[in-house]
Formats: C-alpha cells, sequence, structure tokens
C-alpha cells in the first residue's frame, strides 16, 4: 500500500494565544511540535504499511524549519517526506492550505491512500482532509476510529458519529482522517533518528506545482475573512467502555480510584 | 481514658462541632492509612484550621495526658498516621493555603494540609519549580516532610529535606515555635528544623513549612530505554551514573508491572517490545541542550544491550508513559486481594541484586513479590502480594519474604525504608537494622521533645 499522511507542525503549548492586533495565532516563542492528531494517523500508516508493505510519505507545508515535523516522522518510520514551502504559500486559509497540498501530492507521485490527523491543535477546522479529497477528486471519510480490513483494491473502516458507527467500505485511491486513539502513537526512535539524519526531503516551491499561478495560494488564493478568533471553551470528554458486567464493574471502580473518588477499605 | 467530658472541653476550644467528630461521627477511614496493615480507631478527631487550635488542643491534650497523632491525606504506607494509642487524631486537611510565594528569596511558605499535586501546580504557574515528585500527589505537604518523602527526581535533586529552609512547629505542650528560615545557610547551633523532617508526628506538629524552589526547566524529555531483561537494564545504571550526565529520574519497570497499569488505567503503553525498561527523565533550557546532553548515555545503554531508545518529548507522549508510571502502585494493588510493601534502599550499585534476590524469593515463600522503584537512587518498592493465600498462611509467608527481603537489604549495605518511613509496620525491622547506640540517641531526643510520650506514640522504635 502506497500511502501519503499529511502533517503539520504547531506551537508546542496548551494556550492558544491570539495577537489582538492581527488575529493571527501567535507562534513565535514557541517551541513547535508535530500536531499531536496527526500521531496517529503516522501511527496508522505504519501499522498498515506492517500488514501490507508498502511504503509511507509524508507530506506538510511551512516555513523551511517545518522540516523538522518531517524528520520526526522518519524517526517514526516514514520512508519519505514533502514540504512544501515558498512565500507565496503563506498566510493560507484552509482553501489555499488544502490546494497546494493536494497539488504537492500530485507532483510526488502515485498513493493508494491519504491518511490525516483529524484536525490540528492551533486551527482546529478539521477542513483540510476532506477538501484535499476534493482537490483530488477521490473519496473521504472523517473520523475514522479503526480499520477494519483491507485488500489490494479497498480499506473498510469504521467511522464514529455523534448517534452512530458507521463502516464504510473505500475503493483506492482515497482520504481518512482518523480520531485520537485510533492505535496508541509509537515513541520516535533514537536509531532511527541517526540513521535518517541526512536522508533526503523533497522540497517544492510554487514553480514546482502543475499549477504555479500565485492566485491560488497563500492569503492571495484565501477567501476566508477572520472576524474574531478565540479559544474554544473545554470540552466535555467520554469514555465508551465494553464487555461484561464483571470487566466493566472492575473498570469503572478502578476509573473512581484513579479520580480519587473512592478509596479502597478493608 | 478519654471522656465525654473530654470531648465537650476540646469542642469548647473549637467552637464547631462539624470540626471535632467523637464516636460514630468518626469515619473509618481515620483508623488506617493506605496500606492498611494498621488498624487503630481515634477517640476524637479535631480537623483544625489554624496554628492557634492546633497549639490549644495540645496544650490541652498535654495537661490531660491524652495522645496527638497528626494525620494529613492518610496516603502513607506504614501507619504513620494511625492512632495505635488512640486519643486525639489533628486533620490538617483543612490547613491548605499556599501563604506566600516569595519571588526574591524562591520560597513558598505554605499550611501543612496543601497537597503535593496544589504545590506544584501554583509554584509552576508561577515559572518556578518544586523538585521532590512522590509518586502518590494527594499526599500533603505536611506528610512529605514527616517522612522526608523522595520520589523520583531524587537522582538529581534530591529528597524534601533538601527543600526545606523553615518551619513552624507545636510542641507536645503546644508551645509554638520556628525552626530555620528564608536564609540559605545556617550554622546555628542543632539543626532542629531537621530533626523534624523525618520525624513522622513524633516530635511536633508542623503547622507552616517554607520550601525551596528553583527556576523551572523549560524544557523536559524522557527516555524511554527496552532492555532484554531486567538485571541488564539495573546493572546499566551505574554506568549512566558514572558518565556524569545525571537525569533527573532513572526509574526500571517490567512489562508484568507495565501490563498491570494498563488494565489498570485502560490504556495503552506506547512499546510492549521488551520485558525490561529503563525510564530516564532529562531537564533543560532547550531541546537541543538536552539532546546533546543525553547522547552519551544513549550511546552507553545501546551497548549494554539496549534494543533502541525511544524518544518523550513532548507533553502527550510524557503522558501515556509517566501516568503509567504513576499508577504503579494501585495497578499492583488492584491485581490482587492485599499486599504489603518494602521499600528499602540500597547502594545504586547493589540494586540488581536486590531485585533479582527478590524474584527469586517468590519461589522460596511461594508468593507472588512485584517490584518497581528508583533504580537512579537504588529506593526499590518491592511488593508481596497475598493473591488466595488465606490469613494464616499469609501471615506467615509474608513475615518469611519481610524478614529475608530485609536481611538481604542489610546484608547490601542497605536501610530499611527510602522514603516512606518506619511508621507502626517497620518498627521491628528498622530496630534489628540500626545499631543500639543509634536507637538510644533516637529515644533521648524523643525524650527532650516529648517527655509524656504523647506525640504519635509507638511509632518508629
Amino acid at each position: 500500500m502506497r500511502i501519503t499522511v499529511c502533517i503539520k507542525q504547531v506551537p508546542d503549548t496548551n494556550k492558544v494565544e491570539v495577537d489582538p492586533v492581527t488575529g493571527v495565532l501567535k507562534r513565535s516563542g514557541v517551541d513547535s511540535k508535530m500536531n499531536p492528531y496527526d500521531l496517529y494517523a503516522v501511527e496508522t500508516a505504519m501499522r498498515l504499511k506492517e500488514q501490507s508493505g508498502g511504503s509511507v510519505c509524508v507530506i506538510t507545508m511551512g516555513p523551511p524549519q517545518a522540516e523538522a515535523v518531517i524528520k520526526e516522522a522518519y524517526s517514526l518510520g516514514a520512508d519519505t517526506g514533502v514540504l512544501l514551502t515558498d512565500r507565496a504559500f503563506a498566510g493560507a486559509d484552509v482553501l489555499a492550505t488544502s490546494r497546494a497540498i493536494s497539488a504537492g501530492i500530485k507532483k510526488s507521485g502515485d498513493f493508494d491512500l491519504i491518511i490525516c490527523g483529524k484536525q490540528s491543535t492551533d486551527g482546529d477546522t478539521a477542513q483540510v482532509g476532506p477538501e484535499i479529497s476534493e482537490w483530488l477528486n477521490i473519496p473521504s471519510v472523517t473520523n475514522v476510529k479503526s480499520i477494519t480490513s483491507f485488500d489490494e483494491t479497498s480499506i473498510t473502516v469504521e467511522r464514529e458519529t455523534p448517534s452512530s458507527v458507521e463502516t464504510l467500505r473505500l475503493e483506492f485511491p482515497c482520504l481518512i482522517s482518523v480520531d485520537k486513539d485510533i492505535y496508541i502513537p509509537r515513541l520516535p526512535s533514537y536509531l532511527r533518528k541517526k540513521a535518517t539524519a541526512d536522508r533526503e526531503i523533497l522540497r517544492l516551491g510554487i514553480n514546482d506545482l502543475e499549477d504555479s499561478d500565485e492566485k491560488h495560494y497563500g492569503l492571495n488564493g484565501s477567501p476566508t475573512q477572520v472576524q474574531r478568533i478565540f479559544p474554544p471553551e473545554s470540552n466535555s470528554t467520554r469514555e465508551i467502555w465494553t464487555g461484561d458486567g464483571q470487566q466493566l464493574s472492575e473498570k469503572i471502580i478502578g476509573k473512581l480510584k484513579e479520580l480519587k473518588f473512592v478509596r479502597e477499605v478493608k | 481514658m478519654f471522656s465525654e467530658q473530654n470531648y465537650r472541653e476540646i469542642l469548647n476550644i473549637i467552637n464547631d462541632s462539624e470540626r471535632v467528630l467523637f464516636k460514630e461521627s468518626i469515619n473509618e477511614e481515620y483508623s488506617h492509612d493506605e496500606l492498611g496493615g494498621t488498624f487503630s480507631t481515634p477517640d476524637l478527631v479535631v480537623k483544625v484550621t489554624s496554628a492557634d487550635e492546633v497549639s490549644a488542643v495540645a496544650e490541652y491534650a498535654y495537661s490531660r495526658d491524652i495522645p496527638i497523632t497528626a494525620r494529613g491525606s492518610g496516603t502513607g504506607l506504614v501507619g504513620a498516621c494511625v492512632p495505635v494509642s488512640a486519643g486525639i487524631v489533628i486533620d490538617m486537611s483543612m490547613m491548605n493555603h499556599i501563604l506566600e510565594l516569595d519571588t526574591d528569596n524562591l520560597t513558598v511558605t505554605v499550611e501543612p494540609g496543601v497537597l503535593l499535586m496544589e504545590l506544584s501546580k501554583y509554584v509552576e504557574e508561577n515559572g518556578l519549580f518544586y523538585p521532590p515528585d512522590p509518586g502518590e500527589k494527594t499526599a500533603t505537604i505536611g506528610g512529605n516532610i514527616s517522612t522526608n518523602a523522595g520520589g523520583m527526581r531524587a537522582v538529581k535533586y534530591g529528597v524534601t529535606r533538601d527543600y526545606v529552609r523553615a518551619l513552624d512547629v507545636v510542641l507536645a505542650d503546644g508551645r509554638h515555635v520556628s525552626f530555620g528560615g528564608k536564609i540559605v545557610k545556617n550554622s546555628s547551633g542543632y539543626a532542629l528544623k531537621d530533626l523534624m523532617i523525618g520525624s513522622e508526628g513524633t516530635l511536633g506538629i508542623i503547622v507552616k513549612a517554607t520550601l525551596k524552589l528553583l527556576p523551572l526547566p523549560k524544557k523536559t524529555i524522557s527516555l524511554l530505554i527496552p532492555f532484554p531483561d531486567i538485571s541488564t537494564a539495573i546493572n546499566t545504571v551505574p554506568e549512566i551514573i558514572k558518565a556524569k550526565c545525571i537525569p533527573t529520574a532513572i526509574e526500571f519497570m517490567q512489562k508484568e508491572v507495565i501490563e498491570d497499569a494498563e488494565s489498570y488505567l485502560g490504556s495503552k503503553f506506547p512499546d510492549s517490545s521488551s520485558d525490561a525498561y529503563l525510564l530516564l527523565k532529562f531537564d533543560g533550557s532547550s531541546t537541543e541542550e538536552i539532546e546533546n546532553y543525553y547522547d552519551n548515555t544513549a550511546q552507553i545503554c545501546l551497548a549494554a544491550g539496549a534494543s533502541d531508545i525511544y524518544i518523550s518529548d513532548t507533553e502527550e507522549r510524557d503522558e501515556t508513559i509517566w501516568k503509567a508510571r504513576g499508577a504503579f502502585l494501585e495497578a499492583i494493588k488492584n491485581s490482587t486481594t492485599d499486599m504489603d510493601e518494602v521499600d528499602v534502599v540500597v547502594p545504586r550499585s547493589r540494586v540488581s541484586e536486590m531485585v533479582e534476590f527478590s524474584h527469586r524469593l517468590q519461589q522460596e515463600v511461594g508468593a507472588r513479590i512485584k517490584s518497581f522503584g528508583h533504580a537512579g537512587d537504588g529506593n526499590l518498592h518491592i511488593y508481596v502480594l497475598k493473591d488466595d493465600l488465606d490469613g494464616e498462611k499469609w501471615e506467615i509467608t509474608l513475615k518469611n519474604a519481610m524478614d529475608k527481603m530485609y536481611a538481604k537489604a542489610k546484608e547490601l549495605e542497605g536501610e530499611v525504608s527510602g522514603e516512606h518511613g518506619i511508621g507502626f509496620a517497620k518498627k521491628e525491622y528498622l530496630s534489628r537494622s540500626l545499631d543500639p547506640v543509634s536507637i538510644e540517641l533516637m529515644k533521648g531526643i524523643k525524650q527532650a521533645f516529648d517527655p509524656k510520650n504523647l506525640l504519635n506514640p509507638g511509632k518508629i522504635f
């Protein structure tokens, strides 16, 4: 299976700070890391590759220093990496971003499956994945919570919605965006990091793309007008457990103890 | 005998019936601590809110020869807060205010009932760092001081004792005294403050503490290092220390304990390829600085037989590893019917001998024995599990296992307790381990502080 994973570099902080004058996310002065949701996408790709063979290519768009997330993906086991970097890409909204990334994917070779994280922790829109599939004219499924099976020509996935779980089969080529906790992401390997330190990264600028019209990318290609940005209110969390009565009661007790709501009395 | 009249007189002092618990209003939890091997119900519980109340209750108890035992969150493991001679339990958990953050002197002053997790959160929000890091985050700082708690960062930063600058203490007769100060150096007579630390409530009741802080390291990186077996893992630790690149923590863990934690937490550990792991943590001011720093350590581990080194450099990644590590005690507890622990500390070079000994002991005594611990400072937590052993058989098996492990620790030039204290449960082993002169001196100190033997009587020796 030839898999392409879309990854993004985001600020390494839990506090999203917005510049009150420009309304733009503050990124300077903060360490960067791979978008936590993308770790699940990379992990899903690595598991599929381990089962089916093939290759994993990662692609990102950003300033030159965004190559750090590609190197990180190498230390997780990715084979090749593409960095879309050009001043003309700067200031892109979801439309311009998805357009550039889809153009980069086309340029970087054939693929069977594109995997995205559910959303990014800085933009939070969850739209770039599905929009890439539109540009490439391939099917997509969001909120994938598990991979049921795959064969030479298709993949079957479970997608979670608030009220139901859908099982869907997609023919290649296609795109899925995976939910948190689909697998526990592996940690970067020191040995792989050393071994891939000099591995090449394919750098693409606007002139390398099939469509190199500046009006289609970056700020020029972004119809979105941002009125106001504010951090979302914290989400409630929910866990669903399955098992028989005995297992479930043990889990509930375990959870209550972990939360220190109850204490063991002998 | 504690009488109804004693109750009414103490109620008069406190003047709040919600905070003075007598007879059936005393919750069962006051009769034991977290491990529950020691049981005794107090005659009275007073939930104090000020040092003056502690003084008044102590003065009253002193005049009528009533024992007093101070209690924090009750998260101890050796029965130190259990009132074995009954009397009054003073519950410090409502004295939980952070009183002052002094950014000129880098100190924080707190009441003793502040929880460790509240303290670390508060100082870290202010860009500062309280290094002691015991696993039990819901313990009170008063309890931590009373046992000289250690925790995972001891390898680099030391233990609670190294961070206590000043203590306000109520003595047995109710007098309120201050030991130490915000000063960095002190050569002014006997170190009474240091005598209080680790004294498990037998010399006085801590009512205020001033703690030393450090600037908060900007970045931490953990390394999870898989080894083929536990002895190879632990035998690498002295090499790591010798390389003079000191991690803040060096923990060892084994697959079966990790699996207990996975089923207890209902979440997966990020690697399951090996039987044994070392977990190292480094801190510094930037990712690059830490990477340069740990590179040599990584090479040492690979040369010693590690199959790879996994890098945890973000909060999300740390969470998956350290949450499991933090849950080990509860997870092991959850996997059996009852258990007792050994908290021995041995020289770092002898850790693997101790761990291997405890493994072999399983066969010999006929019980499961699990361990994890601070490989970097030689402090081991070894647990003997009851499983389906019946009452009497369990008592005999446990005693046999304990006797052998403490004897082994002594042979390896170790001590009875690294951080949990002696309390009630480990008294016998302390008296066997220390020489009689040391015990005599300790008794003399107890006599000087508490001539009537009313403060937490029946503990330590």
